[in-house]
């Protein structure tokens, strides 16, 4: 790596870490200018209630029951998504039955099914619904739209040298599936875990993230609120890095090198 | 294997691309097509290939029969390599598609071409991975549109070279707007 590449990206990096300093400076300043605790607490503050949350028996407990739940939800969404999409690509049937399931999933406000939910499974598994009712409609959609995208010549050239269903799912559909995957799955991934967490603040299950944010309104807990909204931001980045990365597994080796041109 | 074609017709809207054409066809032989674009050659093929239907006609000796092709454009998975594309028409174990589908490859390209993505080689070079997809199959009948299209003269005769060793004793269609291309092929010149 050249000496000025080496210069370019720490300028940047450091440019990049400015600002975020900055606006922590407004943030912190800000604070002090209000001077209340219960309307804005300053980044240094929330840092503490951080680790003093951290420090607690059910810190991880509410995590990982969160992030269990919800994620559950995204995977069982991720899956059902792709095989009913390719199902309805191939049976026109199936599409036109599920087309009024989709206008309903994708107009009804998540509140209304929150409160549906809560009658029909109780609290404690509510936001594995919700986080599937949200990705479910998009992953869905993706997949038909990536699947109807695949080149028709190439389909017709696999239909003269007859290959397999599998070849053909392999080598043209899964090409022009993924970029449509991988665009509804950016918005999807931040959605599910938003979602899942504000159907938890309604539901209120025992021991989930949902219900420590309950807990900093009923106490008026500003910090707490704060500390738990960047566990929130935290778990749901992370999952996104690894999910994002499994799928680039999945994308032909080639198209992740830069080839070069003759 | 022979081929017998009656009264084959197709229009599309208002434009009657073949009328009523007849042809015998026999293995054995390079038939060579060189009529102007809009002829109706692409539409015969496909018609062959069984892409489109005709609206009237009869197509005897197809039945049971391998039929390959070079279409008009390359029809090439771009993020594959060579070898990937050649191998994806391939039966057997993928190992083994992959290995003859090298060796098959190097007759036409470099070898540092193959493991390269189809997206990043020249024209000529794609054409030629086309090519090799079409005839490392096992078949009866070749339909090559155009085969010859961005080859140089160079590459132009290994791939005739290639190809008369690959289509002997099958049935060849061929489309070109050469006629020293049918000469060097010793193809037999069908008018539409």
């Amino acid at each position: 790596m050249s000496s000025s590449i080496i210069y370019r990206r720490t300028h940047i990096s450091l440019k990049k870490t400015g600002i975020v300093f900055f606006w922590l400076m407004i943030w912190q300043v800000g604070s002090k200018l209000v001077d209340n605790p219960i309307i804005l607490v300053g980044p240094i503050q929330v840092i503490r209630a951080l680790i003093h949350q951290s420090a607690l028996s059910g810190f991880w407990q509410s995590i990982l029951f969160s992030f269990g739940k919800i994620s559950l939800g995204f995977l069982i969404a991720f899956i059902l998504g792709i095989l009913l999409g390719s199902t309805a690509c191939r049976f026109k049937f199936v599409l036109e039955l599920l087309s009024p399931i989709m206008a309903l999933m994708k107009s009804i406000p998540v509140a209304s099914f929150v409160v549906l939910a809560l009658i029909w499974f109780g609290s404690e598994n509510l936001s594995i619904f919700i986080s599937f009712l949200v990705v479910f409609p998009m992953i869905y959609m993706s997949t038909i739209a990536g699947i109807k995208s695949t080149d028709p010549s190439l389909l017709e050239m696999a239909n003269v040298f007859h290959m397999s269903g599998f070849k053909k799912g392999f080598y043209l559909y899964r090409p022009s599936l993924i970029p449509y995957l991988k665009s509804s799955l950016n918005t999807a991934l931040g959605m599910s875990f938003k979602s899942g967490i504000a159907a938890e603040v309604i539901g209120v299950p025992g021991h989930s993230i949902g219900e420590k944010l309950y807990m900093a309104k009923i106490y008026l807990s500003t910090a707490d609120l704060f500390a738990w909204t960047l566990v929130i931001i935290g778990i749901s980045f992370l999952f996104e890095i690894f999910f994002l990365w499994l799928i680039d597994l999945t994308v032909p080796n080639h198209k992740k090198r830069k080839g070069r041109g003759i | 294997m022979n081929l017998e074609i009656k009264k084959l017709s197709k229009s599309f809207g208002d434009t009657k691309v073949l009328d009523g054409i007849n042809i015998s066809l026999e293995s054995g032989h390079i038939y060579c097509f060189m009529e102007p674009s809009g002829s109706g050659k692409t539409t015969l093929f496909k018609i062959l290939l069984g892409i489109i239907t005709p609206d009237s006609g009869t197509i005897t000796g197809l039945a049971g029969c391998n039929i390959t092709a070079v279409f008009q454009e390359d029809r090439l998975c771009n993020d594959f390599t060579p070898i990937e594309n050649v191998s994806m028409v391939m039966n057997g174990s993928s190992r083994n598609q992959k290995k003859t589908a090298k060796e098959e490859l190097l007759n036409l390209l470099p070898n540092e071409s193959l493991t390269r993505p189809v997206s990043t080689l020249s024209g000529g070079m794609k054409r030629r991975v086309a090519i090799v997809r079409a005839l490392s199959v096992p078949f009866d009948m070749v339909i090559l549109d155009e085969p010859f299209t961005g080859l140089d003269e160079e590459t132009k005769s290994k791939v005739i070279s290639y190809m008369k060793v690959k289509c002997q004793g099958k049935l060849v269609l061929l489309s070109t707007h050469q006629q020293k291309d049918i000469e060097r092929l010793n193809g037999i010149l069908i008018k539409l």
